[in-house]
């Protein structure tokens, strides 16, 4: 089962309270954007085997979304971080650095 | 006029709880700044409440007002002044970035009260009801089964219950199926 602490209004959520919304901080290619860009945008997915970061949605709940960080092979919840942000904030980068040595860090695959 | 009736017109139901539909309830969705001094006050006009801190709930004398999330209350008033307090509310927060909304035909308010309350609900939504995580003022935006409904104790072993009207008699077959006597399991 997984948990999620809603960051808006603090109640640790279990997985049928929310809704996936995806990999999390992709950078939006709208109109008048390349073509490559725009596939880029539309169909390329890091999905790392080990940290992840996703947007989720408190559907059944406050109904606002966030981002969390937390492990695919695992499924190990690093944290969750308001929706209000373009990358993880540098705190919770840290402490997963400090569990997960061998990450690579976030944005090494860009 | 047209005479108001609400979702299930009052069907009630004895399991090992009291299980009854509330009749009409004014309710108005506000959303908007909660920071906003000219927010808080209309709050306070329109419902004699301040604004509750986070998944807090506060009524009282048939008025009241929920936490719904960081920029949305649910404003708890009589019936038959909805419609007025939802207007009262939109021209006090004129020119402000705010919405106010009445709901009160869109949704069900069901009670459930016994000595197992708790228990009638936890069978059904995702929620710790212990004693001691879930108390009288705090309110629980969730799901029952399968839909979304919001809760909070209206007193010791009581608890109140919106949902969305269309799933009135879902909510409520649920909330009977759940309190069926003999099906206690005892445990909060």
């Amino acid at each position: 089962m997984l948990i999620l602490e809603c960051p808006y209004c603090g109640v640790a959520a279990e997985e049928t309270e929310l809704a996936a919304g995806g990999e999390a901080h992709l950078t939006r290619f709208g109109p008048g954007s390349s073509d490559d860009d725009f596939e880029t945008y539309m169909f390329m997915r890091e999905n790392p085997k080990g940290v992840n970061f996703e947007r989720w949605r408190h559907a059944n709940g406050c109904g606002k979304w966030f981002h969390a960080a937390r492990c695919t092979m695992t499924l190990e919840v690093f944290g969750t971080y308001s929706a209000q942000t373009y990358e993880p904030p540098a705190d919770l980068i840290k402490a997963i650095k400090k569990k997960r040595p061998d990450w690579p860090g976030y944005g090494a695959h860009k | 006029m047209s005479n108001a009736v609400s979702a299930l017109n009052h069907a009630s139901y004895q399991g090992f709880a009291l299980v009854e539909e509330m009749g009409l309830q004014g309710m108005i969705t506000l959303r908007g700044d909660f920071a906003d001094a000219t927010f808080q006050k209309a709050v306070k006009d329109v419902c004699g409440q301040d604004i509750p801190g986070q998944r807090e709930v506060t009524v009282a004398d048939g008025k009241g007002v929920a936490w719904m999330s960081p920029d949305e209350l649910l404003v708890l008033v009589p019936y038959s002044d909805s419609a007025s307090a939802a207007m009262d509310l939109a021209e006090a927060l004129k020119g402000t970035h705010a919405l106010a909304a009445n709901v009160s035909d869109a949704r069900v308010v069901i009670r459930v009260k016994g000595e197992n309350a708790r228990e009638v609900i936890a069978k059904i939504a995702p929620v710790d009801l212990s004693v001691a995580s879930f108390q009288p003022g705090q309110i629980r935006r969730t799901r029952l089964a399968q839909v979304a409904a919001a809760f909070w104790m209206s007193g010791e072993d009581e608890f109140t219950i919106v949902a969305f009207r269309s799933v009135a008699d879902y909510v409520f077959n649920l909330l009977k199926t759940s309190a069926i006597k003999g099906s206690e399991v005892g445990y909060l």
